[in-house]
């Protein structure tokens, strides 16, 4: 054993114990992954890229606050909720990979951001580094695990097996999600003078990319049966917000509409200016050193 | 020779090591197919990344036992819950002074309810047994546990949460 090396001395050449790193397979090893009959193969993946990159990106963005939080709990909580959608994104790329001939690595770090079809809402920068703040990471944590679990609570009923098995799956992780954020916003609205005022400057900020979420494409218009149609879920997250903003004093803000490029947003591969920056961070390592495990 | 079912059953779990997989719930079939032994598991978390961990565990420990060849499936549906941890996963976790979960029953249909403060669930301080335990933070060391502090003894502990 060698000292020069901190990690192989603590691997000790063996690195079969090691639950974080290496050898992590196939997302979907083992599963039954027959396509349901009569869907169109190519609209499943692209919903199946939406879907997962909605949580790939919102998983970096969580990442971001691991160490940096208010709490030491809260860098853990983050961390965690991060992990589950890391999860949730790895099941479907990978199912959206068997089509596409691409596994979840290459999916994940060898894609241009014009190929990435996340909602605004998962890519913005809201921090913790400058302009962002940790109401702002709450508020989006709140926005976007209400959507996404009233999502997954109707892709439950999917005709696609896996998807159904995904959302079956990640649904009660996200409702843990949901419970977090909407327990912090109370904590903070209905805190001092200070937290009202952030937590409400949270809503502000990410109040434009909220009308992104329910906006029906034509993916998932084509895939009835298959996909939600997100239009379907506004009333139902409307109330679950309403009943957080209320309980926490908080004011819901105007609905504006975040600008978008000839009518073109996230799922279309259109995206903030922050994308770019993020995916840098994201696929550096991969794309410097090709085929990199860990 | 024990049979694959005895081998698969004994192995541990990467994150609570004093349960089995069986004790977990993870384990949910073993049948040997022309000579092939084929386990099927389940995730706990969908980012749980000991997943792995157990496949290689269950191969290694088939393999040691003599059966040649071993697969791993894994099964995604029905979606694993805590109400799977045995009871005497449950007695092994809280003689480890890990809090079991409480029973939740069967999933069912439609929008999720919110919870705007923390469910009041009664956990019992695994340490000295009194009910008078807080939750301090819902995400604990691994996506599986809670962490929570005994208000009788001011011992903290790890609560299995419920899923
Ligand atoms: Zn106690």
């Amino acid at each position: 054993m060698s000292f020069d090396n901190a990690y192989e001395s603590l691997l000790g050449h063996e690195d079969s114990h090691w639950a974080f790193g290496t050898g992590f397979s196939d997302a979907l090893v083992g599963v039954n992954r027959e396509f349901p009959a009569g869907v169109d193969k190519a609209d499943l993946a692209k919903y199946c890229l939406m879907l997962g990159d909605d949580a790939l990106i919102f998983s970096q963005r969580l990442s971001e606050w691991c160490s940096r939080a208010p709490e030491l709990e809260e860098d853990i909580a983050l961390a965690n909720i991060a992990l589950d959608l890391l999860g949730q994104a790895r099941m479907l790329l990978t199912r959206a990979g068997e089509v596409l001939d691409r596994d979840e690595d290459a999916l994940a770090y060898l894609r241009d951001e014009r190929e990435f079809r996340n909602v605004h809402l998962a890519e913005i920068d809201c921090g913790p580094g400058p302009g962002g703040d940790f109401g702002t990471t709450i508020a989006r944590l709140l926005v976007f695990s209400s959507w996404r679990l009233a999502l997954f609570s109707r892709l439950r009923g999917s005709a696609d097996p896996v998807l159904a098995a995904v959302a079956a799956k990640g649904l009660k992780e996200l409702a843990y999600h949901r419970d977090h954020a909407a327990q912090w916003t109370v904590r903070l609205g209905d805190g001092t003078d200070e937290s009202h005022r952030r937590m409400q400057a949270g809503l502000e900020r990410v109040w434009p990319f909220v009308d992104e979420l329910f906006a029906t494409h034509a993916v998932e218009a084509r895939l009835a049966g298959v996909a939600v149609d997100p239009a379907s879920l506004r009333s139902e997250v409307d109330g679950v917000l309403e009943a957080v903003l209320s309980a926490a004093g908080l004011t819901r803000p105007a609905d504006t509409r975040a600008a978008r490029v000839a009518g073109m947003a996230g799922r279309d591969g259109v995206h903030t200016e922050a994308m770019g920056y993020l995916l840098a961070e994201m696929q550096h390592l991969h794309r410097s050193l090709p085929g990199a495990v860990w | 020779m024990t049979t694959a079912l005895e081998v698969a059953s004994a192995v541990r779990d990467p994150e609570l090591p004093v349960l089995t997989l069986a004790d977990l719930g993870v384990l949910r079939e073993v049948s040997e197919e022309d000579g092939r032994v084929v386990v099927t598991i389940t995730p706990t978390y969908s980012g749980c990344p000991a997943i792995d961990e157990m496949g290689a565990d269950l191969r290694r420990s088939l393999v040691g036992a003599g059966y040649a060849e071993v697969e791993v499936r894994l099964s995604l549906s029905p979606a694993w819950t805590t109400d799977w941890i045995s009871a005497e996963g449950r007695e092994k976790l809280a003689a480890a002074g890990i809090a079991p979960p409480s029973r939740i029953g069967p999933s069912v249909a439609g929008p999720v309810p919110l919870n705007l403060v923390p469910p009041s669930r009664q956990v019992a301080c695994p340490q000295c047994g009194s009910l008078n335990t807080t939750e301090i933070s819902r995400f604990g060391s691994t996506a599986c546990k809670a962490l929570r502090r005994c208000n009788a003894c001011s011992e903290p502990f790890e609560h299995v949460k419920e899923i």
